[in-house]
């Protein structure tokens, strides 16, 4: 008896194995195009970027996340990104708020057709840098545009969003992560 | 003739074809060959992130030319191989790279086959431990063999016998 459960033991394991496969490549929400970042709780990497010139806003640099006390949403965007414009909204949202700083990156794209995108959706960011080459994307372990980053007032980044804010994202993911940042200080 | 004209723009279209594979540009290209032909090595070792089953050597994604060009800065700043592959790694993950390192988080990836195996092993061991008992297998004796091919020739009588009654 006791020898006839040692026998189906290895195939209990195999069975629990696939099952754990299975659930694993099927479970909801999977998308194995997302990487998780490194970058996380790790303090925001060193940048300098430049304005984009006549839309009104400076250009902002590493030290800009750290020296007014706030938390700052660090969005990844572009004009040639359709995504963008799909969650342009919830920057919109975003931008109003005077309890946080939102920095947009001009991430890989010409100066005049940012500044035409910016002035015809509107200009939600309080900063907005060029990252022409990408350069300071890299540094920052950016993949593909849209990204959101969530840094808190001492510049440690605490969260990235990659791909568009969906529906809901913003009051699920984004709001409360930053409603808490703000509470630890 | 036709089948051969045919044949060779098949394969001038396959050449072609792996001619673009290539999709390091040359303006990219450093003049020093040795720093070079590290950067390539190294290149196709590093996935692009945008495509993520291309390594960025062959791909022609705009991130994986910077990420090209980042590698071959690196290497003329002096870095050695593995500094590029951990500075690469150090902001998109482990994941940027095909060969997984190890460490901590990759031992059982690296361990798992053999873990499995000596478990197996182990299991084995125990299993022909625990029968001691086992009835070996002896081969039969001269008076046995003689029996048994006795009892087949009968068998086969009465099977022959019996298809010869029915046909």
């Amino acid at each position: 008896m006791n020898k006839k459960i040692l026998f189906t033991l290895p195939l209990l394991i195999t069975l629990v194995l696939f099952g754990y496969f299975f659930w694993a490549l099927t479970k909801p929400g999977r998308d194995p195009k997302i990487l998780p970042s490194v970058l996380i709780d790790k303090p925001a990497p060193e940048f300098n970027l430049t304005a984009l010139e006549n839309l009104g806003v400076p250009g902002f640099s590493r030290a800009d996340l750290t020296s007014n006390g706030k938390v700052s949403v660090v969005n990844i965007f572009a004009s040639w990104c359709v995504p963008c414009l799909a969650e342009h909204p919830d920057m919109v949202k975003l931008g109003k708020r005077d309890d946080i700083n939102l920095y947009g990156i001009n991430y890989r794209d010409k100066p005049e057709d940012a500044l035409n995108w910016l002035n015809r959706n509107g200009n939600p960011y309080h900063r907005v840098g060029r990252d022409p080459k990408s350069r300071t994307g890299i540094d920052w372990g950016v993949y593909g545009v849209p990204e959101t980053f969530i840094v808190d007032a001492t510049g440690t980044i605490r969260y990235k969003h990659v791909g568009p804010l969906n529906p809901g994202d913003l009051d699920n993911k984004i709001l409360p992560i930053i409603d808490n940042l703000q509470a630890q200080k | 003739m036709r089948g051969l004209f045919l044949f060779a723009a098949v394969l001038l279209i396959f050449t072609a074809n792996s001619n673009s594979v290539k999709a390091f540009e040359p303006d990219e290209i450093l003049d020093d060959p040795a720093l070079e032909a590290r950067a390539r090595e190294i290149s196709k070792e590093v996935r692009c992130l945008v495509c993520q089953n291309e390594p960025i050597d062959s791909s022609n994604a705009d991130l994986a030319k910077e990420l090209r060009i980042v590698v071959r800065e690196r290497l003329v700043a002096g870095d050695s191989d593995d500094d590029v592959k951990s500075y690469l790694s150090a902001r998109y993950g482990d994941f940027v790279l095909f060969r997984p390192p190890f460490n901590t988080a990759t031992f059982l990836l690296w361990f798992g086959p053999l873990l499995v195996f000596s478990v197996g092993g182990v299991g084995l061991i125990f299993f022909y431990r625990g029968n001691k008992n086992l009835k070996v297998v002896k081969p039969l004796s001269l008076e046995e063999e003689a029996r048994f091919n006795q009892l087949l020739d009968e068998d086969k009588k009465t099977k022959s016998s019996d298809s010869g009654e029915t046909s």
